[in-house]
């Protein structure tokens, strides 16, 4: 494997998150009826016309924006003619030359721990076109039946250069792009639902030699087949060249059940798609207005959000990029370092990224539905800086607060008495009896086991129920010890 | 009543000296006559078209008719109607009725009020400048019934000619609203390219289709723009333009207008009566004040080649929607999916069709595209730039519509080049996108000549006050064919 190089360029076909169409006024919703949400312009009636929808340009505008791209100031829709009875109109209306968005890159960070990297992919183009609709080969007693719903619905063809070298570094962009689209609002991100998708053009080749030819898998909808099908391909690549084949220009399908991946056709039976400007539409003029609007209502962008995490809270690099994988993980976080403070930001990131994590996964809740809000959650970690309780005492308070015993950590630490017992006389008290009471652990201590003396450390806190400060313990403890 | 003028006719109705019901029924009854031989109608329904002419007979007893509510008029079968069969000439569409209007024929009914008196017969998918390759068969020109009318607005044409409709809607890509009309002694305007939106009327070549009027005098095909024209948020191509009233210059003196003739319309391939008549017709024009200038459109010998690329590569394209698979016609017998569509668009399409799917497929197909269709777009600019660079020197340009009269059913069906050349005057209009029309002015051998009005973008009131100051000086657009009364 190692004296192979695999090469990965991603091509994305995001649905945007438009309300209707666009070449035409019917709803994008997903799930109706067959073909109820399809118009005359939908359906390619004789003498219908397209009619460009605005929305879906401001999208490709943000997206544009979002990844330092240049929006180009005139596009081009072109006709990509081919037949299939889901195209209606027997081609699709799509960008070739000229598309909106040209150039541009995103940044990530790959793998975890010591061999994490970040890597940055540069992008060719975004380009806006319609999807066909759907093409049903049951139930039809020997027919097909066409589903028109979704043709016209807005796409986003997001094109990378052959940036990638793994399948990791592929799924990594992706699940980057895929939390980009959804935090710029341009998509919901549905893979279930087809509204975010990959085609993987993926080759292999001796380092520093020539790009290979490459081969095309087609429509991978989970991160998982996603990964599954390049490292099946890149295998596969190998073995042919190493057993004297060479690789010839194809599309393939991944097939997730075999986990392999098939020609569907070459390049010999490729289409010539015939593509021309469309003249039933004008070309797209995007003027300087127009992006100022955009940016104008542009959220703050993940990667700055991470850079901020980073500088301004001290966070790593890690916690910044879990802690920015979707719009609603940062609102929480930052609303819950809102009321923590500053100070307490990397506390904050750990009970995100850990405790509230774990207890939303175990439930199967989004953050969006968790029953602790980010202020009673900054709330209860701002009584762990302030010494009231400790930690342990604040998982219980967590768990409290969870379950609706009341409406904030002050609440529920003043109803159930878990103030951390801080008062040294009280301590003192407390250590004098436990030591009085355990002769046998004071004698092994002093023989020099350790071990002892968290039994002792044990004995107190369980006389306090918990409460006392656990370093006011220790420090005690130790004095009365030595003395 | 059936010879009078659209003007003459909303007087009538007007001062109830008849009414639409009845207009309608007039016009009704001659189709029922004179269509058997004629061919110019492929669909006529009385009960529709009466249903109309009540309601606009309700509307004008309300008060409240617009200047041409309760005036038939006869669709040219490219524009959607609802309800109506709509073929566009085409066995493809010979049973598509069609569920929505096209914006001009809602502009027609619902807003003008006219009463649409049936749909007429074109070349096949309006390719064509004979209207002999229409599938429900060949027009007879009213003139000379052994004669094509023109095309591809032929069945228009002569249902006017032979006074079945007092007027028509056509569409011109090449020339098929100003060749028909100057072949039956109509008077046609093709419209500044945007003007009238094309929603709703089935595409042959997107960048080149207008729509307009044909009918009996300049002054009626102005009343008609009036209702045909405005912004569409439906086409994208329609222009947003103040409104204006077309007739508004009719009768403005022609002192001081500056006529052009390109000197390319003027040499070899025209025949000789027929610029004898335009060089009539020129005259006439000085004795009206006008200057006559020299212009050239050095260029316009590229424009049929340019758009026998164009137009079929656009048309490829557009009909690849006729596929047999959601309305239509589709062959009864196949075999897998590609041999549904191989059977449904071999049976489905004629002969011409097929002819310029084949071009249009072949020029913008890899490796070809540049030296065809990119080649064709920059002929394009050159000719258009031509028609600027005249236009600095005149206000609108003259010339012959068509290089002949009429000419004999079957006599240039075999030869393709020599049919496309039948629109070697008007094809340039439409890569310019500017207007033109085509007016009577005189006869050769008994059928009529036609001469072509070209002006600037826009410049359509213009035209029509060209042509209208000229109808007041002759009556060549008053003559009727004999036999049809």
């Amino acid at each position: 494997m190692n004296q192979w190089e695999v090469v990965i360029g991603l091509e994305t076909h995001a649905q945007l998150a438009t309300v209707s169409k666009i070449f035409s006024g019917a709803s994008t919703a997903f799930g109706a009826d067959a073909n109820t949400q399809a118009c005359a312009v939908d359906l390619a009636l004789p003498g219908v016309l397209p009619v460009l929808n605005k929305k879906a340009v401001d999208c490709a505008i943000r997206f544009g924006l979002a990844i330092g791209a240049k929006v180009a100031p005139k596009s081009v829709f072109a006709r990509k003619n081919y037949f299939y009875p889901d195209l209606p109109k027997g081609y699709q209306i799509s960008q070739f030359e000229l598309p909106v968005v040209v150039g541009g890159q995103i940044s990530f960070p790959v793998g975890s721990g010591e061999k994490a990297y970040e890597k940055q992919v540069k992008l060719t183009r975004a380009h806006l076109e319609e999807d066909a609709g759907k093409s049903l080969h049951e139930d039809f007693q020997g027919q097909s039946g066409i589903d028109l719903n979704r043709a016209g619905t807005p796409l986003l063809e997001i094109v990378t250069e052959p940036d990638m070298r793994s399948s990791d570094e592929a799924v990594a962009y992706a699940r980057t792009l895929h939390a980009l689209v959804r935090w710029i609002g341009i998509c919901d991100g549905n893979m279930q639902e087809g509204s975010f998708r990959c085609d993987a053009n993926v080759s292999v080749r001796r380092p520093g030699q020539p790009f290979g030819t490459r081969r095309e898998i087609k429509n991978l909808n989970s991160f998982r087949f996603l990964k599954e099908a390049i490292d099946y391909e890149v295998q596969w690549q190998i073995n042919e060249i190493e057993e004297g084949r060479a690789i010839q220009q194809a599309t393939v399908l991944f097939d997730p059940d075999t986990g392999e991946t098939r020609t569907m056709r070459t390049k010999e039976d490729a289409h010539d798609y015939r593509y021309f400007p469309d003249p039933d539409l004008l070309p797209l003029v995007i003027g300087a207005d127009w992006i100022a609007r955009v940016q104008g209502e542009l959220p703050e962008l993940p990667a700055q959000k991470r850079e901020r995490f980073i500088n301004e809270l001290g966070l790593s690099a890690y916690d910044a990029s879990t802690l920015t994988a979707s719009q609603e993980i940062a609102d929480y976080f930052e609303s819950t370092v809102a009321v923590a403070g500053k100070a307490s930001a990397k506390p904050c990131a750990n009970w995100v990224m850990v405790d509230l994590a774990a207890r939303l996964n175990k439930e199967g809740l989004e953050i969006a539905a968790s029953p602790v809000s980010a202020a009673q959650l900054g709330g209860l970690i701002a009584r762990i800086a302030d010494t009231t309780i400790s930690n342990n005492i604040a998982k219980k308070v967590f768990e409290a607060l969870w379950t609706g015993e009341g409406a904030s950590a002050d609440e529920i630490i003043e109803k159930q008495g878990l103030k951390q017992i801080t008062d040294t006389g009280a301590i003192e008290k407390l250590v004098d009896e436990v030591l009085a009471a355990n002769p046998g652990n004071v004698a092994e201590f002093r023989a020099g086991k350790e071990k002892a003396f968290n039994a002792l450390v044990g004995q107190v806190m369980k006389a306090a129920k918990g409460k006392a400060n656990p370093q006011q313990v220790n420090d005690l403890l130790r004095q009365k010890l030595a003395g | 009543m059936i010879h009078s003028s659209l003007k003459a006719l909303s007087a009538a109705l007007a001062s109830r000296q008849i009414s639409s019901v009845e207009l309608s029924t007039l016009f009704l009854d001659r189709i029922d006559r004179l269509n058997p031989e004629i061919n110019a109608f492929v669909t006529v329904d009385r009960e529709k078209t009466l249903a109309m002419a009540r309601a606009a007979d309700a509307r004008i007893a309300a008060g409240n008719a617009g200047p041409l509510t309760g005036i038939p008029i006869a669709q040219k079968d490219i524009f959607c109607a609802e309800g109506w069969l709509t073929t566009c000439g085409s066995r493809m569409l010979s049973n598509f009725v069609s569920p929505y209007d096209a914006t001009v024929i809602r502009k027609m009914h619902a807003e003008a009020g006219m009463v649409s008196l049936g749909k007429t017969n074109m070349d096949e998918f309006a390719m064509g400048s004979s209207n002999e390759t229409s599938y429900f068969g060949s027009v007879k020109n009213p003139w000379d019934r052994s004669r094509v009318p023109g095309g591809s607005s032929g069945g228009s044409a002569a249902a006017i000619a032979a006074r079945m409709a007092p007027a028509a809607t056509g569409t011109d890509t090449g020339g098929s609203i100003r060749q028909p009309a100057g072949l039956c002694n109509l008077t046609g305007l093709k419209p500044t390219y945007g003007v009238v939106s094309r929603y709703g009327m089935i595409a042959f070549a997107s960048s080149l289709d207008q729509g307009g009027p044909m009918a009996g005098s300049a002054e009626d095909c102005a009343l008609l723009l009036n209702t045909m024209v405005g912004f569409d948020e439906r086409d994208s191509t329609s222009l947003d333009r103040p409104a204006e009233d077309y007739a508004r210059d009719l009768d403005k003196p022609l002192a001081g207008l500056r006529i052009g003739l390109p000197k390319e319309f003027f040499g070899e391939g025209c025949d000789a009566k027929v610029m004898a008549a335009v060089q009539s017709a020129i005259d006439e024009y000085r004795k009206l004040g006008a200057t006559i200038v020299d212009v050239s459109l050095p260029n316009s010998h590229l424009s049929v080649p340019a758009y026998y690329v164009i137009a079929p590569a656009e048309a490829s394209s557009n009909l690849s929607r006729f596929d047999g698979v959601r309305y239509g016609y589709r062959a009864p017998e196949y075999g897998n999916l590609d041999d549904m569509y191989a059977k449904t668009r071999a049976q489905g399409f004629g002969g011409e069709v097929k002819r310029r799917i084949l071009i249009g497929t072949y020029v913008l197909s890899h490796g070809y595209y540049d030296a065809y269709y990119l080649q064709a777009q920059r002929i394009r600019r050159l000719i258009a730039n031509d028609f600027v660079e005249a236009f600095k020197t005149c206000d609108v340009i003259l010339g012959p519509t068509s290089p002949s009269t009429a000419f004999k059913l079957g006599e240039k069906s075999a030869d393709p080049v020599q049919m496309y050349l039948s629109d070697i005057y008007t094809i340039a209009v439409n890569l310019a996108g500017l207007p033109g029309m085509s007016l009577p002015c005189g006869f050769v051998d008994g059928l009529p000549v036609g001469m072509q009005l070209i002006g600037n973008y826009f410049d359509e009131a213009r035209l029509l006050n060209v042509a209208h100051r000229y109808q007041q000086v002759c009556d060549w657009h008053l003559r009727r064919p004999d036999g049809i009364d």
